[in-house]
């Protein structure tokens, strides 16, 4: 097992690294915004991976209430955590990649406005995973997790509406993108998803044995003779 | 389905004849929508045509923060008493239980607008350039899109530690689309300058949706011990 | 330092962050399962 793991860490640090080249050095240069516009290469796979992972999230929470099964929960937990590291990712590159080209940190674009308010979302959720007592936490939790996924459409289409009525500059390039920019992006979204999932099953590991450990410490004192 | 009715409304008549008795909650929720006001107008002191251009944000941001206190008392009561064990085994249905919330909470925070909205007018010398009855459907699902999420999450914040701010920590990120709407709309319909259509009718898609969600999943939370 | 390193730099140090406090629960979970009586 634990070799398994670390060949798939180190497969997974390959790709990175190839990855890394592929936006660094093999993509050509954009001919507007210059070698600044590389950052579409992090910035972009991240928003992508994040959204895949609040999906599965969404999933999780629902398979949960369905099904009461804990590996449910510890699933939605999982990736709810994960996906907020990488949300939180595409909220710092956002900023630094705007700020350089349209000369302003900040520019309500669409696409990042709905990352922040996702990323809003599910660190409400985890704050209350962890400000919850009780032993139904997970429940609580799920049924918010569903009320957060189900919001995402409306607020992107909110802040769309919103954009229309009070135009700024649009990020992310409008145009078409050369092929070999093509390549360099899937390349980065194949590389983080992989690395996601590698964070995503460390975490679960780590909690699975948590609960493990907080099962057999009831357990031991439950038996023990009393003084 | 008349059942759901009935038993809606027994609660909600019994939720209001006891906060009718007490007046306790009315009265200090009053002052406080006075108080909000004030210190707005003293902290936002623009000009009459400055006024119509950010009053929708005001003005919504003021109510938002009168509905979170009159969310948080949501289910005081039942705490006290024991209510919500007996409701869990009566059979009764859940969602009558949820519904005669909601539906007073609704009632409550919209007593708190209608007496906020002339203070407000006077204040910032305010008067719609745009068709002013829509300003009714906007806080009409406004106020039930922040209530009917409200009174879920006042639910979910039940056993949670600092309860009285997990309510508005897992409330405010999920409506922010409302309040963009609430605040667009308002703004819109102030200055004259824009339609506010589209965002009274994402509005009231927002109320669709999030209330059959919470219709949805109020039996499993309110179960969940 | 310019805006393109600070994004990648950015990025990493936001992932080994958070790996580390998963490093950092392990080794405590290690040492709460040390402290278990043995069977």
């Amino acid at each position: 097992m634990k070799h398994r793991f670390t060949i798939f860490a180190l497969i997974v640090l390959a790709l990175l690294s190839y990855a890394l080249y592929q936006a660094l050095v093999v993509a050509p240069t954009e001919q507007t915004m210059g070698d600044v516009q590389r950052i579409f290469y992090y910035h972009v796979p991240s928003a992508w991976t994040a959204f895949l992972l609040f999906f599965i999230n969404f999933l999780a929470s629902i398979w949960y209430l369905v099904q009461r099964k804990p590996a449910a929960d510890i699933v939605a937990l999982t990736t709810a955590e994960v996906g907020t590291v990488f949300c939180t990712v595409v909220l710092v590159t956002g900023p630094l990649w705007a700020r350089p080209v349209w000369g302003i940190w900040w520019t309500w674009d669409v696409r990042l406005t709905s990352t922040l308010v996702l990323w809003l979302i599910y660190v409400s959720y985890l704050i209350l995973r962890r400000f919850s007592t009780g032993s139904q936490t997970p429940v609580l939790a799920a049924a918010l997790a569903i009320f957060g996924f189900v919001d995402v459409p409306i607020v992107y289409l909110s802040i769309w509406f919103f954009r229309t009525q009070h135009p700024q500059p649009v990020m992310g390039g409008g145009g078409s993108l050369d092929p070999r920019m093509w390549h360099a992006l899937l390349i980065n979204w194949l590389a983080f998803l992989a690395f996601a999932l590698l964070v995503c099953s460390i975490r679960y590991r780590l909690e699975f044995l948590q609960r493990e450990l907080e099962e057999t410490q009831a357990l031991e004192s439950l038996l023990e003779p009393k003084p | 389905m008349s059942r759901l009715a009935e038993i809606t409304v027994a609660t909600l008549s019994k939720d209001l004849r006891l906060e009718w008795r007490s007046k306790d909650a009315i009265n200090s929720m009053l002052f406080f929508a006075l108080l909000v006001v004030v210190i707005f107008s003293f902290a936002f002191n623009p000009t009459a045509e400055e006024s119509r251009r950010i009053a929708g944000g005001l003005v919504w941001v003021a109510f938002l923060f009168a509905a979170v206190v009159a969310l948080n008392q949501t289910w005081a009561r039942e705490l006290r008493n024991q209510v919500l064990d007996a409701y869990r085994v009566s059979p009764a249905p859940d969602n009558a239980l949820f519904l005669a919330k909601a539906i007073g909470n609704f009632l409550f925070v919209a007593v708190l607008e209608a007496l906020m909205t002339p203070l407000f007018v006077v204040f910032y010398n305010l008067r719609a350039l745009g068709p002013a009855y829509q300003l009714l459907l906007v806080a009409a699902f406004g106020t039930w899109a922040l209530v009917v999420n409200g009174t879920f999450f006042a639910a979910i914040s039940l056993r949670t530690r600092s309860r009285e701010v997990m309510l508005p920590l897992i409330l405010f990120p999920i409506s922010i689309p409302a309040l963009l709407a609430m605040v667009e709309a308002t703004t819109a319909i102030l200055t004259g300058e824009f339609s506010a259509r589209f965002w009274i009718v994402l509005l009231a898609v927002y109320d669709v949706v999030f209330t059959t969600v919470c219709l949805v999943l109020f039996e499993t939370v309110l179960h969940a011990e | 330092m310019n805006f393109l390193d600070a994004a990648y730099i950015a990025t990493w140090l936001i992932h080994i962050a958070y790996l580390t406090t998963l490093v950092g629960r392990f080794k405590k979970l290690r040492q709460e399962i040390g402290q278990l009586p043995r069977k």
